[in-house]
């Protein structure tokens, strides 16, 4: 029972980062169509920031969290000025394709600044235990949970209320209606592509928190497939959701089971939900007037 | 009077190579309405898109001519500075945002103003235009019917406070008594709010009943303008347009013939 508990808040605590960043991942498509493979490479760049902040610079975690979200933003807007937006009116795949070359560039700028040994880092959400019941569960972990998912929140009302998260879900409904009212393609992009920089950011800063620094971290960047998938591309709930199964699912399997099953496990999962629901759990529902 | 909207001799060109504006010309006074009218591929909602900077979307482009919107020259630039300047088109079909709700789809309507402030009062002002909107105000839009997802397009482009207003064919697939109350409403916005309005139309009898002055296409031209009681009274207009032909069917190649000796001599 206790090895549940443990399990389950580790499980969730890696599940609503997942959920953070598909979310990230998520917002570049609905915006553009575009898939970002570079998701898990600017999630990876986010914790050496810190690191550098932190570790190399000597500053104290809050400036040091603040300087890597501000320095995040500004590379996602950065990318989309000089890569993405020359590319606005072309296919689509080629802007893929861009993000797949993007990748391999931020991962050798990460390895050549910080080369590949993983870095000891020293930590800044609370160190040590807590006990619930008889359990004892990793106090990092346990903070992840609410302050991912107060991120989330964050995330949904903007996209609920603020005048550029409206126009998002706006130009992701009808493009031409969004362009007649003067919604910017290339301000939407913008938008997207910063925030999206920032949620890998913060979730690898918290990542890199719980599990340390080094490169295999950007490997989360392959776990949003399965997470947007699950959760559908359309609420940040469905994320949420998403990332709370294959996250729990990863730990269940890795400790019952074992043998880098949690590895798989996800995959298999992920391949199942398609054959009965294409479009995700939580997929849009296609409206349709009678 | 002074020209709101002034085209001269626009041509636009899909794709580098199929030209569908042949150097149209029209113009629309402050205030007014116009019609432009035509049948089906004669060009009419190119002309629309040539004047909002919408084309650019389909690979299409203003290759000449001019286009000036309270004297300034607007060809060629985007649609966001556009909308910005106060010109709005209600794009053809509709094209509400369905996923969003008629809340949500008015102030995405409101994108370009900068007094966000007075948003709520706005959205209000819409509600009394379409009472039906205010009673679906949370509901997601892909659940409106035909009439209330085109009042909602309506509702979209006053949230925007334009000075002139394009409208594309508001009337497509919606039943006749929704049509009237549309077009009352095109009206009362005209008159209350001194909107000027270009309302592209099939329908010429009802368009030309709201406007001032209309405008026929054919094959990206205007064949045939004057105002809206000259051109109820004319007689191809009668024939092809209104459907009450008083001679009976006469060819197409006939009426062309009529027309070109018609221009001939005056
Ligand atoms: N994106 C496009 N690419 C190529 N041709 C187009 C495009 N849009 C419209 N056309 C052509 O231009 C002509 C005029 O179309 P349109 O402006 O939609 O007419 P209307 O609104 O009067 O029915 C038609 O022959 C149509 O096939
Ligand atoms: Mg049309």
């Amino acid at each position: 029972m206790d090895a549940f508990l443990q399990l389950t808040v580790a499980g969730l605590s890696t599940g609503m980062i997942y959920a953070l960043v598909a979310v990230g991942f998520v917002v570049i498509y609905k915006a553009s169509d575009v898939i970002n493979f570079a998701q898990g490479d600017l999630l990876l760049f986010g914790t050496y920031l810190i690191f550098f902040n932190i570790v190399q610079l000597g500053l104290p975690w809050t400036v040091g969290v603040v300087i890597t979200v501000i320095i995040a933003a500004g590379i996602g807007l950065l990318i989309e000025r000089t890569v993405l937006r020359p590319l606005i009116g072309e296919p689509v795949i080629s802007m893929i394709m861009v993000t797949i070359g993007l990748s391999s560039v931020l991962r050798a700028l990460t390895n050549a600044l910080w080369g590949p040994q993983p870095r000891a880092f020293p930590p800044f959400l609370p160190g040590g235990e807590v006990s619930i019941g008889t359990a004892t569960v990793a106090a990092d972990r346990l903070v992840a949970i609410p302050l991912a998912l107060g991120l989330l929140a964050l995330l949904a009302l903007f996209f609920r209320y603020a005048r550029d998260g409206i126009a998002m879900r706006a130009i992701a409904d009808d493009q031409l209606a969004a362009l007649s009212m003067g919604i910017s393609i290339p301000r939407v992009f913008a938008v997207a592509w910063g925030l999206s920089a920032v949620t890998a950011a913060v979730g690898g800063m918290m990542l890199g928190n719980i599990v340390g620094v080094s490169p295999s971290i950007a490997a989360v960047g392959l776990r949003v497939f399965p997470v947007v998938i699950l959760g559908g591309l359309d609420s940040i709930g469905g994320a949420i959701v998403g990332g709370a199964i294959i996250g729990l699912l990863e730990v269940y399997t890795g400790g019952y089971i074992g043998h880098g099953l949690n590895l798989i496990v996800p995959y298999i999962v992920l391949i199942l939900v398609l054959m009965v629901r294409p479009y995700g759990l939580f997929g849009k529902e296609v409206i349709e007037r009678v | 009077m002074s020209a709101m909207l002034e085209l001269n001799n626009v041509e636009v060109l899909y794709d580098d190579v199929i030209l569908v504006l042949r150097g149209l010309s029209l113009r629309v006074e402050q205030g007014s309405i116009a019609a432009l009218l035509g049948s089906n591929g004669a060009g009419k909602t190119t002309t629309l898109k040539a004047i909002s900077g919408l084309l650019d979307l389909e690979d299409g482009a203003v290759t000449d001519g001019t286009i000036q919107f309270d004297g300034e020259e607007i060809q060629g630039a985007p649609a966001d500075q556009i909308v910005r300047k106060g010109l709005f088109q209600v794009v053809e079909g509709r094209r509400v945002f369905e996923h969003l709700t008629v809340r949500e789809n008015l102030i995405a309507g409101a994108y370009t103003r900068r007094d966000r402030s007075e948003l709520p009062a706005d959205i209000e002002a819409v509600f009394d235009y379409f009472p039906r909107l205010g009673e679906r105000r949370k509901q997601h839009a892909g659940y409106l019917s035909g009439g209330e997802q085109q009042m909602l397009a309506m509702g979209r482009a006053l949230m925007a406070r334009p000075r002139m207003l394009l409208l594309d064919e508001p009337s497509l697939g919606l039943a006749p008594l929704l049509v009237r109350g549309i077009f009352d409403i095109i009206q009362r916005i005209n008159e209350e709010q001194g909107t000027t309005i270009l309302l592209v139309e099939q329908n010429a009898r009802l368009a030309l009943s709201i406007a001032d002055f209309g405008y026929v296409m054919e094959n990206g031209r205007v064949v045939l303008e004057g105002s809206a009681e000259e051109l109820s009274g004319n007689e191809d207009v009668r024939e092809f347009y209104l459907g009450l032909g008083e001679v009976g069917r006469r060819s197409y190649r006939d009426v062309k013939h009529y027309r070109r000796r018609k221009r001939w001599l005056s």
